[in-house]
């Protein structure tokens, strides 16, 4: 049931191959309704809305006339996008595979094809990432070009191809968009392929390059984190502790990139300085892995310095906190088997923000989301999150529908109730009116062709009024009673003579006022008829209202229930399987805090017993 | 939709890069599973799509007669900047529809995006539509109501209310 729409002159497609977002002028209030739904990352019901309108329009006999014409291509390309974004890459790489075999520009396949690259290459297939890149000839639109070129260096790198990679790297590096992405890359790329020194170099440029968003930002101290590793590698620790300074305090890498400057001057025997680092991070959160590892190597920093007095409160310190995240640990496993981390992650105000995986820390009731930060980070636990949330939501939409097809059925059932008395009488009046109705349109059909025939041959007796009818009628009655009287047939005749004379002398204005009437029976059999035609289709409607659902609703009901059960089955495996892994996940964490434990320990030990003997050795001197 | 380069996106791709670092956390067979069970989700979700898609042209057909069915859609002028509040909706002097705008809506909305605020019926012929629009353009309030006469055809009646902070609200009939 496709609401009317606006008609199109042909040929006005400007926008119809037009890339995403190009189009500003928007000609199609429901691809407008489907993008309100995406924009605001509703992406069902924005695919909802949007593969309904697109199989309409493709349902037409002239789509071109529809106003979906003016942003089809860009329609076609929503759906691939509206599916990525909520999570189908099956059919999304479907979605776009039709756009790159449809009969379309040059740069919309080349685009289409980036976007199926893309696809592949997050999904891990990067087999199909290659062929659709050599899918990818002639014109490429202005704003993927490098993104192109930055793909297929990825894949190259992914598949273990450096030098192709360095090769197609090189000549990106000014991008402003890419840039901190494409020199990280490129000393990747240059280290895998065995050029270390001039990975060295490109590391360096790409850990000064300018940033100002968090992402840039992000993969500035990325580069400086890796390049701080190399040169830590490769003893060369004071450009390592250089390269490492520079990462920022408060971003991401600054954990590791602390330990790693501690290491880096304890490497060069410089104890006293990388106390500094490992001071700083000691304080941090105590969850994180660095940050543990550096409460065991601040005291190890200080027993080097033969400060062993301070090196055993530190350390005695140290077991403390490592024992406390051992019970936490172990408190976070437990939770998790006792199925709080899932009720914690379908928390509705933990939706509401795309960080809410980081906020889940900050709720009490969700202890074990302390340790699984990386597990977090991960491309694989993600999905795996948001599809347990998205089958929450599919749990709860069918749900409702649900108790929308009983409602449905309940309507119809009263409406029925209503309708079904009540129509026979209807019917029965409807069937006398139409029957009186099309007698008198025949009857006026028969005056018309009357008329237009006394157009050619004149008939004034036929526009006579009933008076004059009545008074000829009379005239030739008198004849008959009067017989042969001369006296009386001559009046007769006078009489009729003075009738006839009316009827011709004003026969062409009554036939222009009989014309008239016909006209005006003519409004008012467009209005009878205008009533005639609202009946029926009220009368249809009311039919419609209530019967030929059944099968439908029955049909629906069916589907929804399966899909309910299968929602329910894939939840709980997902659930399960997010369980496992975070409780494999702080399995893995607990041990190394069992060994620290145990490190501490020893350490605690040894580390009084030496201040102990040095504290002897002075008392003796 | 532009390129969006998230920090999770960064550490996941920095351990992508790094060849033999095993991903963050997940081992071979969990991950395998992982992929397994995406692949489940990603096929319910499609049948649950098409569902909805049937649910709908049925619910359009009970509830919202093509004869009968009025849609009224409201869009914001492009390039306008003001902070829409607030939208009350009266057909033939009966209120119809309201809606108060949270931030992502008001973002959906100067982003290009149209609301479908109202769908009902009425019958064919003239009627009267009331828009009360309420919201801020620079630094003042505004509250502003526009009156508006359409005719419902035998087909569905679309009705579009483009919305600027500086004129009239504009009435667009589809």
């Amino acid at each position: 049931m496709r609401p009317g729409r606006r008609l199109l002159g042909v040929g006005v497609a400007a926008c119809l191959a037009a890339q995403p977002g190009v189009c500003a002028e928007l000609k199609d209030l429901y691809f407008g309704e489907a993008l309100y739904h995406a924009y605001q990352g509703d992406f069902f019901d924005a695919l909802q809305r949007l593969d309904t309108e697109l199989a309409m329009y493709h349902g037409l006999d002239e789509p071109s006339r529809d106003t979906l014409t003016y942003h089809v291509g860009q329609a076609e390309f929503s759906v691939g996008d509206f599916e990525l974004d909520y999570r189908m890459h099956l059919r999304a790489g479907r979605a776009i595979k039709a756009v790159l075999e449809g009969a379309v520009d040059e740069a919309v396949r080349n685009e289409a094809a980036y976007r199926l690259a893309k696809i592949h290459f997050e999904k891990g297939q990067l087999d199909d990432a290659v062929q659709a890149l050599s899918r990818i000839q002639g014109k490429v639109p202005d704003a993927i070009r490098d993104d192109v070129e930055f793909l297929r260096a990825n894949v190259d790198l992914a598949m273990g191809k450096p030098a192709e990679a360095v090769t197609v790297l090189q000549p990106l590096r000014s991008d402003a968009n890419l840039s901190g992405f494409v020199a990280y890359n490129l000393g990747i790329a240059l280290l895998e392929e065995g050029h270390a020194d001039e990975a060295v170099r490109q590391l360096d440029a790409a850990g000064q390059l300018a940033a100002s968003d968090d992402a840039g930002l992000a993969i500035r101290d990325k580069s400086n984190l890796v390049l701080g590793a190399l040169l830590f590698e490769s003893a060369r620790y004071d450009d390592a502790k250089r390269s490492l300074d520079r990462v920022r305090l408060e971003g991401p890498f600054s954990n590791q990139a602390l330990l790693r400057a501690g290491f880096a001057e304890a490497q060069a025997k410089q104890y006293d300085r990388a106390l500094v680092p490992w001071t700083v991070l000691a304080e941090r959160e105590p969850t994180d892995a660095a940050v543990q590892e550096a409460m065991l190597a601040l005291p190890s920093a200080y027993a080097s310095l033969n400060l062993h007095g301070r090196a055993a409160v530190l350390y005695g310190r140290a077991l403390e906190q490592i024992s406390g995240q051992l019970e936490r640990v172990d408190a976070s496993i437990e939770s998790i088997r006792q199925g709080r981390f899932l009720t914690a992650l379908v928390r509705e105000e933990a939706r509401q923000d795309e960080g809410w995986v980081i906020k889940l820390r900050n709720l009490p009731e969700a202890p074990e989301t302390y340790y699984l930060m990386e597990l977090m980070a991960s491309h694989e636990f993600q999905t795996a999150l948001h599809n347990y949330l998205d089958l929450e939501d599919l749990r709860a939409k069918l749900a409702g529908w649900k108790t929308g097809l009983d409602a449905f059925e309940d309507m119809i059932r009263l409406r029925g109730a209503n309708y079904e008395p009540l129509l026979p009488e209807v019917d029965a009046r409807f069937r006398d009116l139409d029957a009186r109705m099309r007698l008198r349109l025949e009857q006026k059909k028969n005056v018309g062709k009357r008329l237009q025939a006394m157009l050619t041959a004149p008939r004034p007796e036929y526009l006579a009024t009933a008076e004059e009818r009545i008074d000829g009628e009379r005239l030739t009655a008198i004849e008959k009673v009067a017989g042969a009287d001369p006296a009386v047939a001559r009046r007769v005749a006078h009489l009729r003579g003075v009738l006839t004379f009316r009827l011709r002398t004003e026969y062409h204005e009554r036939l222009t006022a009989a014309f008239k009437d016909l006209e005006a029976l003519n409004a008012d059999l467009e209005t009878l008829t205008k009533q005639y035609d609202d009946f029926v289709r009220a009368r249809q409607a009311a039919t419609q209202s209530y019967t030929g659902y059944d099968v439908t609703i029955q049909r629906l009901r069916r589907r929804v229930e399966d899909a309910a059960v299968g929602v329910d089955g894939l939840m709980a495996r997902q659930g399960q399987m997010i369980e496992t892994v975070a409780v494999h996940q702080l399995t893995a964490r607990r041990d190394r805090l069992a060994a620290q434990q145990t490190e501490a320990r020893y350490a605690v030990a040894d580390s009084y017993d030496r201040a102990a003997r040095a504290q002897a050795g002075e008392e003796a001197r | 939709m532009g390129r969006r380069v998230s920090i999770a996106s960064v550490l996941v791709f920095a351990c992508v890069l790094r060849g033999g670092v095993a991903r963050a956390g997940t081992g071979a067979s969990d991950q395998e599973q992982m992929k397994g069970l995406d692949e489940q989700v990603q096929e319910i979700k499609s049948d649950v799509l098409d569902i909805a898609q049937e649910l709908s042209r049925l619910e359009e057909k009970l509830l919202f007669p093509s004869g009968t069915q009025v849609a009224v859609f409201v869009e914001l002028a492009p390039g306008d900047t003001m902070r829409l509040d607030a939208v009350r909706l009266s057909i033939d002097g009966k209120l119809v529809a309201q809606s108060i705008y949270s931030f992502k809506e008001l973002e959906a909305l100067h982003k290009g995006g149209v609301q479908r605020l109202y769908v009902g019926n009425v019958s064919t012929g003239e009627h009267q539509l009331e828009a009360l629009v309420e919201g801020k353009a620079g630094d003042a309030d505004f509250s502003r109501t526009e009156h508006f006469t359409f005719r419902k055809e035998v087909k569905p009646k679309l009705v579009g209310l483009k919305l600027t902070s500086s004129a009239p609200v504009a009435l667009e009939e589809w």
